[in-house]
């Protein structure tokens, strides 16, 4: 019986990978056809791929398929807890998909709202105290904050009718960011100001971000995993269409004003609470608001450089932190714990699972030849080359509280003796060899985009609407 | 239908629709939270249907008696099950006591007082933040919108300080009703597809924060937020 239940799960674990690969392989036919024909739509006009939601859908399927190949299973002490979980991840990469292919704002922002209530009964799987609390705090704040977009999203929608477009285009993407000129100035204003706040929200940015810490400590793995490494991008990504619209209507002074100041306070936060942070979950989550900050510093500056840096750093950091959560869930179930704390030694007791962890944190550090490198160094020369050099340096300050806290917690976990002594633990060649992929591939693309650089650049100059 | 009569129910319709917020604040117990509450959605409903008759759209009406049915009928109606629902038996001795702290807001951060205060001056800063859209075309509707706004505010208000679950679902649903008034009083509502779409995530939302208030029941013994303290950071 239980030989047969196993298989059934394995069964169940390749569906979900096969999910995660159909959204890769549907990313890369599209990034085909779009680099060569330009933007394809479907379905009337109610999704549409360009060169930015093609990216971000590669991101989607890089991520998925790298945390659910690696991470540790979901829960499978009961069928139907396990049933659920894979139910809600299919849920979850479908909204995820159609958050970046739909072309009407609201639609967008129905998936990324139907994303926080697939993924609140993710976090809250377990019925322990903590789960519940995080579970309930994700939602809530979440939902409030989204509904704030929500209701830029209508103000937008009464700027566009009032600029006379009709009722069946007034929320659709193109036809905005085409005519967004004729959109009334104060209206746009507010309701681009609403939206940042309640995207933010679901990117992990300041000043609604404080569900961000519990939830990613709390959720399985995997789901953290796309949690932090697309979930957040791709309401990023969202935002980065309203903006492109609220340039063209207001110049770029609103947007960047509102973005770097969002960016600073988010990066001041992580930095302050990675300092004598305990519980490496949490220490992970953190590092994802200050990569989040610097992606939103990097749309702030919204030059062509600064795009391509900001882009390249959402996959970058998707595939790092999808390593970094995934050998995080394993090393949960290995000591039982997630003080950091209570683990020395890692890389003397698991030699692969501390060597995953190592590199994947020395990716998130920005250290070279990783991808992060490359974007953070971009992102630097295109501040300063814009005249941002006050903002890049006072982030940089901070950056570096960030990199000395978060490498010494992870030096003190990786490094000295293990507490007892044990036999090493291995990870198994199918978890192990997952994360060995994400990380060459991150390191790959810190070393040359190959054949996704004229998608990049293309993406890069929807993102940057100059 | 002649324009002053419109403009008259209109801000009938609009009036009701803010008192219910400022009510909802007034109101400790949580059973009439809701039930002002559904009052609301039967005001929201009536701006819709009146915005649909005096411009001669018929699919409005449609769209208004939705509308009413599920923010007057089907949220409500899931709140007050959650409400009901058999507590934990964590003291079976004092059973009494703690039905009585559950159905009601016993502690907000602020005090009633405060909060209608601070209901007001929301109210004054809807005015102030919506002179632009107002100024964009002045009608009868936009000049209502923001009574929208101050909704909005008022259940973002809600959300913050009350110290129940099922208070700040209600909070949560106040803005969500707000929303929906802007959008109808500024452009007659969004179209159809994200109206639906909407209305179903919100309504899932609530399912989900009914779930989870249960799972809160069965792990804290309460609802109160303030015993959330498991996850902190030192």
């Amino acid at each position: 019986m239980r030989g047969g239940g196993a298989g059934r799960r394995g069964g169940e674990e390749a569906a979900l990978l096969l999910s995660a690969l159909t959204v890769l392989g549907c990313a890369a036919g599209l990034a085909v056809a779009v680099t060569r024909h330009g933007p394809v739509t479907a379905y009337g006009r109610l999704l549409r791929a360009d060169a930015l939601s093609v990216w971000m859908l590669l991101a989607v399927g890089a991520v998925a398929t790298l945390a659910l190949a690696a991470g540790p299973r979901g829960p499978d002490h009961d069928a139907a807890a396990a049933r659920r979980y894979d139910v809600l991840v299919h849920a979850l990469l479908a909204t995820l998909s159609l958050a970046v292919l739909a072309a009407n704002l609201g639609v967008v922002w129905i998936a990324i709202e139907a994303t926080t209530i697939l993924t609140a009964f993710l976090v809250g799987h377990r019925r322990t105290r903590a789960c519940v609390e995080a579970a309930w705090k994700y939602m809530v704040i979440c939902s409030a904050g989204i509904a704030l977009a929500l209701l830029g999203t209508v103000l937008l929608y009464y700027a566009a009718r009032q600029a006379g477009i009709p009722e069946a285009l007034a929320l659709d993407w193109p036809t905005l960011a085409g005519r967004a000129g004729r959109l009334d100035p104060a209206v746009t204003r507010l309701g681009t100001g609403l939206v940042v706040l309640g995207f933010g929200a679901k990117a992990g940015l300041a000043p609604l971000h404080a569900w961000l810490p519990d939830t990613y400590g709390q959720a399985p793995a995997p789901v953290s995993a796309l949690m932090s490494g697309v979930l957040s991008s791709v309401a990023f990504a969202g935002l980065l269409r309203y903006k492109v619209i609220a340039d063209t209507a207001l110049g770029p002074a609103w947007s960047r004003a509102l973005l770097t100041g969002t960016a600073l306070l988010t990066l001041a936060l992580a930095a302050a609470l990675l300092i004598g942070q305990r519980d490496y979950r949490r220490m992970l989550a953190y590092s994802s608001m200050e990569h989040m900050s610097l992606i939103a510093l990097g749309a702030a500056v919204g030059t062509p450089l600064a795009a391509s840096a900001m882009l390249l750093h959402m996959l970058g950091h998707g595939l790092a932190k999808a390593v970094a959560f995934c050998a995080a869930g394993h090393l949960e179930r290995l000591r039982a714990t997630t003080r950091t704390g209570r683990v020395r030694g890692l890389l003397a007791e698991a030699p692969v699972l501390g060597a995953a962890l190592a590199l994947a944190v020395l990716a998130l550090l920005g250290l070279p030849p990783f991808g992060l490198f490359a974007a953070e160094l971009g992102l630097v020369r295109a501040g300063f080359a814009a005249g941002m050099g006050w903002a890049v340096g006072g982030a940089l300050v901070l950056l570096l509280t960030a990199f000395a806290a978060l490498g010494t917690l992870t030096a003190r976990m990786l490094l000295g003796a293990p507490p007892a002594p044990r036999p090493p633990a291995r990870l198994g060649v199918r978890a192990a060899l997952p994360l060995l992929a994400g990380l060459l591939l991150c390191a790959a693309l810190g070393v040359s985009t190959g054949p996704l650089t004229g998608l990049l650049a293309s993406a890069a100059e929807i993102a940057g609407g100059r | 239908m002649g324009d002053t009569l419109y403009t008259q129910l209109l801000d009938l319709a609009c009036g009701a629709f803010l008192l219910a917020a400022v009510v909802v604040l007034w109101l400790r117990q949580l059973a009439s939270i809701v039930r002002v509450f559904a009052l609301q959605g039967v005001a929201l409903a009536a701006v819709a249907a009146l915005l649909g008759a005096h411009e001669g759209r018929w699919e409005l009406l449609a769209v208004a008696v939705g509308i009413g049915l599920l923010r007057a009928g089907l949220l409500p109606h899931l709140v007050r099950r959650a409400l009901s629902a058999p507590a934990a038996p964590a003291h079976p001795g004092h059973h009494y006591e703690e039905d009585v702290s559950e159905a009601r807001e016993t502690r907000p951060l602020v005090n009633v007082a405060a909060s209608l205060l601070s209901a007001a001056l929301l109210t004054l800063l809807s005015y102030a933040v919506a002179r632009p859209l107002v100024e964009l075309h002045p009608t009868p509707a936009t000049r209502a919108l923001p009574v929208g706004l101050a909704v909005v505010l008022t259940g973002f208000f809600t959300l913050v300080t009350r110290r129940r679950a099922l208070a700040q679902v209600v909070g949560f649903l106040l803005m969500d009703n707000g929303i929906t008034a802007v959008a109808f009083l500024a452009a007659s509502g969004v179209p159809l597809i994200v109206e639906l779409g909407v209305s179903f995530d919100v309504l899932l939302a609530v399912l989900v924060l009914r779930i989870l208030t249960t799972r809160m029941r069965a792990a804290f013994g309460g609802t109160g937020i303030d015993d959330l303290r498991e996850l902190r950071e030192w």
